[in-house]
This record gives structure tokens, C-alpha cells and sequence, in this order.
């Protein structure tokens, strides 16, 4: 066909194109760039102001009253402990069980429906969790208690661990569960002891994901735990937590109370990151390297 | 293989108690047919086969299972009507005009929302305007230009900015990005971008443009994450075939990948605007906590969120109290129309599994 | 019209493996030359060396020289953007743009390289939709339905119309039947013998019937080196190589 004129017949690209293909690899790395900048700047202020402030006095003592200096979180620490073990306690049993049903019994519509749920739980605002709670716990016992914001955070830690389970266990091969029902393993010891046996890798990671999550909560726990100054074991007292305890000092006016805000979030990630990390190190040795 | 040994066990076992209930898979079948088919009907053979004293437990266990997800159900509407039965007074009170109300005064017991949905729109808006560009960029860098020695350890960073608790960002936001605003970026602004309204009056720092910020960074990881899920669930071959037009790498990104990727790329925009919504403490330490609705960005302002953490527990009074419950309720209605849309969705396009990461 | 080919020297890697050996060949302008040999045997990766789609894959590069017409594909400050406008590719497996329509599919690349008046934009649709025998097929239909909604067949028209929209003077067709159907097939042959009067058309196909009905030269590939390259009729019936022999009595691959 004999070519017209105005046809494509350039051999040099237009400047406008080469143009706009630089100018979006630009785009693309400088949003790279912009958006792990914060990341890092936070790490390296957590490190150099709380670094500078944690010491063996704030890990072991009780705040001091406004205005006087010192004192520490342990309160605190230990407070954020025992909330995480009443969520854990809550959350991880029906976590599972809700994934459990979701990978082995609710295939149908019913599934899809607790499966919604799970989801539309999962996005409920925190805060909102907290006012819920409140009303359900809070205003019955007419006291604030480490046992609601445990409550709180534990309904936060289900439809995360629920997925995860879900997830793990539809990748188990159903050969796995065929092999065990056929030497005659009844089906309930089979889910148990096989199926969830063989995905445990992942499912650990799961609910170390939802802990890692809700253990820097701060808003549910405004009005459950509530905060205290001084020790509390006690599941019905009002307990501290870091989170709260960081948000306290970090809003009160005294620049005492800043560095050690400083130092309670250094010591909060790193617990988070401690314990994703242990987990991630117990659950490479396990049975399972590839499911997780 | 050995869901037809199965098959052989089971017929062995039951020949006594039934006939099996198929001898010869049919002809033509193929063989995932066949294999799919043996397994429903021997676990069915397995299951009848077997004595009663498994099955009580079995359909104990069975309940157990069900009651736990009838558990998670029964929470969301439970959580639903305490909202809605503590905030009874509130809506009584003010009805549909507790939304436009400008007024929130609680020395004279009168509550109007509207600020707080102003402040909780403007800066999630404004998170979403920094956010989506930033995210998208983040998310063609990885799976399109970054060398593949760089993937990892950049989507490692990119997730890590989601483990980050709201309280921290908050902490750095008053005494790291605050000042830093105050200081240097918005004389800048207002120098340059006064004209325009949005940049102008006292310079705090802490207002609605910090608040924007620390937000857009919180959001930004839920974006980024399920933008790039979608992207490399495109096909190899649509990219080559946009390339062998004739095309940059640019225009290979538009025409191949970002064209194709569309619906799931805004779905994970909504999923970022519902966290947005309900993002409370980092919102609540640098938004400045005034309940006043004003268009420059310098401005304090005071989100739906804030306001709960800020006063719940010093509200007096029943109408106090429910007046806030029901700001609770209404943000508890937004962001469910808000995850279940954008879940609807993604869902769409990755059918049905979603990727840990995002829990 | 078409241009002719001329390769000399053309080495590629994956890596750090040597797929394509010393590649020394002239493609006739306006014929259609097949490319056949066993699985593996480089010549998919020869095909993508001459519009520089092989180093598309990470680690992937080539070296030698490919002639196309004046031009030197792998020369100094040359664009492989350029290359790959003026040299069009056809896939294995259609890949129609599933979120375009059809005139959308066949007008990408027109757009992509600038043309904005509407008219010409439809002219040169219509004209590439009806050289790849798919026209009175779609043309009630052209804006309405979309590229993906097309039968097997009637997509790889379409990949075809796409890329002879922009013009190209060489076709590169990788296997592009194999996908489809008996009927769809004996269509996509029928074009090819029409196309090569406008274009240079290189196929690669592992189907020797194939190669025997629609190309007028074959080249035999085997292990990345190229055995024998001739006349069609003469590799099928007199090959000079025993390996060609070998190859195309069915005694391997």
C-alpha cells in the first residue's frame, strides 16, 4: 500500500514523549523516596529521644506526679501486658474457631456472610469499639477495669486472626484431611490435630499480626482501661497502658514528661517488634517453612 | 494417586455394611473429574462408615465452630445497638438537624456535628490528595522499574510504615513534623499560595495541614499494598503487547498496566479513605481540637474521632454523653458503607482472597 | 511496503546462557519466511531479537547486527521504542485490550504515536481492520463491544489489525495460531499469503504443515544455532543438513 502523506514515518520519538516517560520515572522514584523518608525519620527520633530517656529508673518505677521529674512507666509496661493477655485469651480462641468454620463448614452462604462480618468488623473505627465496650462493660461495672480494654482490643483481634486461619487452612491439601479421615480419625481431632497442625506456621503469624496490631491501641482503651498512675494487677481496676501513658505525656505540658513519652514509644515498638520477630524465628524452625 | 487408593480402602471396608456407590468412574471424564468425584463420594463412604461414638463429639465440635462464628456476627450487632441505644436521647433530641448543627456547646446542652464532620472530610480528603499520587508512584516503582534486588526490601519499608501505632505518629507529629510546618513550610505556603484562601491566618503548625499529612503517611501503606497486588496481577503478555506498538515504558505503564488495574486500584482508595475516617490519636495530637469550620488549612479544626477521644470521658450529663454516641454511630455507618464498598470492589478483581498484609 | 532483513553475528543470553549462537541470515522483503525447530531451540528468542522484545525480560540481552532496511536495530542511539513502531509483533496467545473497545484496541497505537484528528483516526482503523480480514465481522459493532468479548480467532485478527495500524514495514508473528482453532487457523494462514504483499512477514511456527503452506523460505533452528535456511520447498523435500532431515521426518521433536 503506497504511503500517504501524514502518515507515521518519523524515525525520532517525540520530545514530548520521551518527556513525559522520564518525567513519570521521576514521579515513581521520588514517591519512593517520599514515602520512606518518614519511615526512617520516625525510627531515628524514636531512637535519639527515647533512646536518650529510657533508663533503669523509667523501666522500674511508677510516674511521678505532674511537675516532678523523674519516674518511669513500669506501671505501664507491665499494664499493657496484662490488657494483651485478657485480648489474647478472647480473641485468639474465637479467632481461630471463626477461621475454622470459615475454611471447613461455611463454604456456602453463610460463610460469606460471617465472612462479611469479619471484615466489616475489621473496619469499625477503634474508638468506636472503646464506646461500645464501654457500654457494655464499663457502665455495668460502673468502674473502668484492665478486663473491658482487654474486651476491646480482643473483638479487634478476631477478624485478623479469623482471615489468616481461613487462609492457611484452605491451603492445606484436602488430600491431608482425606488421609486422616481414612484411618479413621473422627472429623472434629482431624481439623484439630492435622489440618490447623499443618498450617499452625501460619496461623501463628496470624495472631501475632493481630497482636502486634492492637498492642499499640490507644483509643479503645481510653475509656476501658482508662489509665493509673500506680500498679495494678487486677483484672477490674483501672490499668495503665504505654500507649496511653505515651499519649498522656505526650499532650501534658512538661517537657519532663515529653522525653519520657519518647522513651515509652521506643519501648512500645520494640516490643512490637520483638515479639514479630520471635514469632517469625520460632515459626522458620517449624514444620512448615513454605505455608507461611 | 491417592484419592483413588482411598477409594480402594473405603470399598474394602464397607463392602460389608453397603455396595459402594459407584464401581467405574465414567468414561470421559477427565481426570480432575474423576479424582474430585472419587473424594466426594469416598469421604461420604468414610463418614457413614464410621461408629456413632465419633459423631457426638464431631457434631459438638461442629457447634463449637458455628457458635464462634455466630460469635463474630452477634458482636458487630451488638456493637451496632449499643451505639444506637446509648445515643437514643441525642437522636430524640436534635434528630437529622444534629448534622448541620454548627453549634457544639456543652454548657448549654447544645450539640450540632457539623464541625466534626467538616474536619473529618477536609482532612481525610486531603490525606486521600497527598496519599493516592504517592502510593500509585510507589507501587508502579516497585513492581515496574525498581531492580529486583530493591523489591523486597522497599515493600518490606512501605509495610512497615502500617505497624507503626497511631499514637507514635501522633508523638512525631507534634514534636518532629509540627514545628517543622510551623517553621519553615507554611511561610512558603502562605507566601506563595496565600492568595488562594487555603493558606493563610497564624501559622501553629498543628491544624488541619498536619493532620492532612500524618494522615496521608498512615494511609499510604493500605494504598500502596493493594495497588501493587492488582498491578502484578496483570497479565506478562498485555504489557508486551502495548510495547510492541511502539511505546515507552511510561506509556507501556498507562496503556498496559494502570488502564487494567483500574477498579482495584480505587478500590484500595476506599479501603485508604475508610481508615482515613476512623483514624483517631494521631488526628487527635496535631489537629489542634477547636471545633470551628474554616477554609485556610492552617486552621485547628476538630475531627468526628477526636472529638470522641478528647471528651468522652469528661462528658456530664446523659444528653452530652449520647450526643457524642451518636457521632459514634454515624462514624460507625460511614465507614461501614465505606470497607464494604471498597471490599466489594477489590474483591471483584482479585477474586476473593485478600492478602494477609492488609489485616 | 515491505523491507528486507539482514543478520549478521546475532548472539543472545538469558543470563548468563547462550541461547542464539552466531546467527547469520537475510530475510527477503515482501515474503513470508518461517522459523521452525524443536521446543527450546531458540527460535521464539531469534524473533524477539530483531524488535529488541528479548531484552524486555530482566537479564536478558543481545549483540550482533540486525539490519532492517536501512536501519540498524541494535546500533548506537538507536530507540528500540523507534524499532518496535516500525517492526510490529504478534503474540502466541491474542491479547486484545480487555478494557478497550474494538476500535480502541486497533486506534492504541495510533494514539500513542500522536494522531488526534478523529477522521484519520477512523480511515486508518477501517483501512487495518479490513487488511487483517476482520472488518464486516465487527464493524456494526466497532465502539460497543470490547476487544476481550471476541471469539479466539477474531481476536488475533484484531492483535494483527493493531499493529498493522501503526504501519510497520516487518510482521513478526510468534506461533500465532497455535492458540486457536482448525477453521480460525486456515483463516490466519489465508491472511498471512495476503499480507506479504504490503509486508516482510517472519513466523514462527512449530507446525511444519504450517510453514510449508504460507512461507516461500524456512529456516530450521536447532540448540540456538541456525542450521539451514532456504528455499521452502527445498528444506522439505531436499534438505542439505541431516539434522533438518531428521527434524522434519518426525524422528525428533
Amino acid at each position: 500500500m503506497p504511503k500517504q502523506p501524514g502518515d507515521i514515518d518519523t524515525l525520532k520519538l517525540s520530545l514530548w514523549r520521551r518527556l513525559t516517560d522520564q518525567l513519570a520515572t521521576w514521579f515513581a522514584i521520588g514517591a519512593a523516596v517520599l514515602v520512606v523518608v518518614p519511615l526512617l525519620a520516625i525510627f531515628v527520633y524514636l531512637l535519639i529521644k527515647g533512646g536518650g530517656s529510657v533508663n533503669f529508673a523509667f523501666l522500674t518505677q511508677t510516674p511521678k506526679p505532674p511537675g516532678e521529674m523523674g519516674g518511669g512507666m513500669a506501671n505501664a509496661i507491665v499494664g499493657t501486658g496484662l490488657i494483651l493477655a485478657v485480648a489474647s485469651v478472647l480473641g485468639v480462641p474465637m479467632g481461630i474457631g471463626c477461621g475454622i468454620y470459615l475454611a471447613e463448614y461455611g463454604r456456602g452462604r453463610f460463610g460469606d456472610l460471617i465472612r462479611f462480618t469479619a471484615d466489616v468488623l475489621n473496619g469499625v473505627p477503634s474508638i468506636v469499639i472503646g464506646i461500645a465496650v464501654y457500654g457494655l462493660i464499663v457502665i455495668r461495672q460502673k468502674h473502668f477495669s484492665a478486663f473491658s480494654g482487654g474486651v476491646a482490643l480482643g473483638i479487634m483481634m478476631i477478624p485478623t486472626i479469623a482471615r489468616a486461619t481461613e487462609e492457611m487452612l484452605l491451603m492445606v491439601p484436602n488430600i491431608v484431611r482425606e488421609a486422616a479421615l481414612g484411618l479413621g480419625i473422627p472429623k472434629w481431632r482431624t481439623t484439630l490435630s492435622i489440618t490447623l497442625r499443618t498450617a499452625s506456621a501460619g496461623v501463628i503469624t496470624g495472631c501475632m499480626l493481630a497482636f502486634a496490631r492492637v498492642a499499640g491501641e490507644t483509643a479503645p482503651l481510653l475509656f476501658t482501661a482508662f489509665g493509673n498512675q500506680f500498679w495494678n494487677l487486677k483484672l477490674n481496676q483501672p490499668t495503665a497502658a504505654l500507649s496511653l501513658q505515651v499519649f498522656t505525656y505526650a499532650i501534658s505540658p512538661y517537657d519532663d514528661w515529653h522525653k519520657q513519652a519518647w522513651a515509652g514509644a521506643l519501648i512500645l515498638i520494640v516490643m512490637i517488634v520483638a515479639a514479630v520477630a520471635a514469632v517469625r524465628i520460632a515459626t522458620s524452625r517449624g514444620t512448615l517453612k513454605g505455608v507461611s | 494417586m491417592s484419592a483413588s487408593q482411598n477409594e480402594g480402602n473405603s470399598s474394602e471396608q464397607s463392602e460389608t455394611t453397603q455396595k459402594p456407590a459407584i464401581v467405574m468412574p465414567a468414561l470421559g471424564q477427565t481426570a480432575t473429574e474423576r479424582e474430585q468425584h472419587a473424594s466426594s463420594t469416598g469421604l461420604q463412604r468414610i463418614r457413614k462408615s464410621h461408629p456413632r461414638s465419633s459423631r457426638i463429639p464431631d457434631a459438638a465440635f461442629g457447634m463449637l465452630i458455628l457458635l464462634t462464628a455466630i460469635s463474630v456476627f452477634a458482636i458487630v450487632v451488638f456493637v451496632a445497638w449499643e451505639l444506637f441505644d446509648k445515643s437514643r436521647p441525642s437522636l430524640h433530641q436534635f434528630g437529622l438537624g444534629f448534622f448541620y448543627g454548627h453549634e457544639w456547646d456543652p454548657v448549654n446542652d447544645q450539640y450540632g456535628a457539623m464541625p466534626f464532620i467538616y474536619g473529618t472530610l477536609v482532612s481525610s480528603f486531603l490525606a486521600l490528595l497527598i496519599a493516592v499520587p504517592l502510593s500509585i508512584g510507589v507501587a508502579v516503582y516497585i513492581t515496574e522499574m525498581c531492580p529486583v534486588r530493591l523489591r523486597a526490601i522497599i515493600s518490606f519499608l512501605v509495610e512497615l510504615l502500617a505497624a507503626i501505632p497511631s499514637v507514635i505518629y501522633g508523638l512525631w507529629g507534634i514534636f518532629v513534623l509540627a514545628p517543622l510546618l510551623r517553621q519553615y513550610v507554611e511561610p512558603v505556603l502562605a507566601r506563595t499560595l496565600g492568595w488562594t484562601g487555603f493558606f493563610s491566618g497564624p501559622m501553629y503548625g498543628i491544624g488541619m495541614l498536619a493532620a492532612g499529612i500524618i494522615m496521608a503517611i498512615m494511609v499510604i501503606p493500605i494504598i500502596a499494598s493493594i495497588t501493587r497486588e492488582v498491578l502484578t496481577a496483570v497479565p506478562q503478555n498485555q504489557r508486551e503487547a502495548v510495547l510492541a506498538l511502539g511505546a515507552t515504558r511510561w506509556e507501556m505503564i498507562r496503556m498496559g498496566v494502570l488502564r487494567n488495574a483500574r477498579i482495584g486500584i480505587v478500590g484500595g482508595i476506599i479501603l485508604g479513605l475508610g481508615r482515613a475516617l476512623g483514624e483517631t490519636m494521631a488526628v487527635t495530637m496535631v489537629i489542634g481540637n477547636r471545633p470551628e469550620v474554616s477554609k485556610s488549612l492552617f486552621a485547628p479544626g476538630y475531627t468526628m474521632a477526636s472529638v470522641l477521644a478528647n471528651e468522652f470521658t469528661e462528658a456530664t450529663g446523659d444528653l452530652y454523653l449520647s450526643a457524642l454516641v451518636e457521632i459514634g454511630l454515624a462514624l460507625f455507618l460511614v465507614t461501614l458503607i465505606v470497607n464494604a464498598l471498597a471490599r466489594l470492589l477489590v474483591w471483584t478483581i482479585t477474586g476473593g482472597t485478600t492478602g494477609r498484609a492488609r489485616a | 511496503m515491505g523491507v528486507g532483513i539482514v543478520v549478521r553475528g546475532l548472539n543472545a543470553w538469558y543470563g548468563k546462557n547462550l541461547a542464539l549462537k552466531s546467527i547469520d541470515m537475510t530475510v527477503a522483503a515482501n515474503h513470508v519466511t518461517a522459523v521452525i525447530g524443536p521446543s527450546g531451540c531458540g527460535k521464539s528468542t531469534f524473533v524477539r531479537c530483531l524488535n529488541r522484545m528479548h531484552e524486555t525480560v530482566p537479564e536478558a540481552r543481545a549483540e550482533g547486527l540486525v539490519k532492517v532496511g536501512e536501519m540498524e536495530v541494535y546500533g548506537d542511539g538507536t530507540d528500540p521504542v523507534e524499532i518496535r513502531r516500525r517492526i510490529g509483533m504478534v503474540f502466541q496467545k491474542p491479547n486484545p485490550f480487555p478494557t478497550m473497545s474494538i476500535y480502541d484496541n486497533v486506534a492504541a497505537g495510533l494514539r500513542l504515536n500522536g494522531f488526534r484528528n478523529r477522521k484519520q483516526v477512523d480511515e486508518l482503523v477501517e483501512r487495518s481492520l479490513k487488511l487483517s480480514a476482520l472488518w464486516d465481522e465487527v464493524k456494526d459493532t466497532l465502539h460497543k463491544k470490547s476487544g476481550a468479548s471476541l471469539s479466539g480467532g477474531q481476536q488475533q485478527r484484531l492483535c494483527i489489525a493493531r499493529s498493522l495500524a501503526v504501519e510497520p514495514e516487518v510482521l513478526l508473528m510468534d506461533e500465532p495460531a497455535s492458540a486457536l482453532d482448525p477453521i480460525s487457523t486456515s483463516k490466519i494462514e489465508e491472511l498471512i499469503f495476503q499480507l506479504k504483499q504490503h509486508y516482510t512477514v517472519v513466523i514462527v511456527t512449530h507446525n511444519m504443515q504450517q510453514a510449508a503452506r504460507v512461507a516461500e523460505f524456512t529456516g530450521f533452528f536447532l540448540m540456538g544455532s541456525l542450521i539451514e535456511y532456504d528455499k521452502t520447498e527445498k528444506i522439505f523435500t531436499t534438505p542439505a543438513d541431516k539434522r533438518t532431515e531428521d527434524y522434519i521426518t518426525g524422528r525428533f521433536g
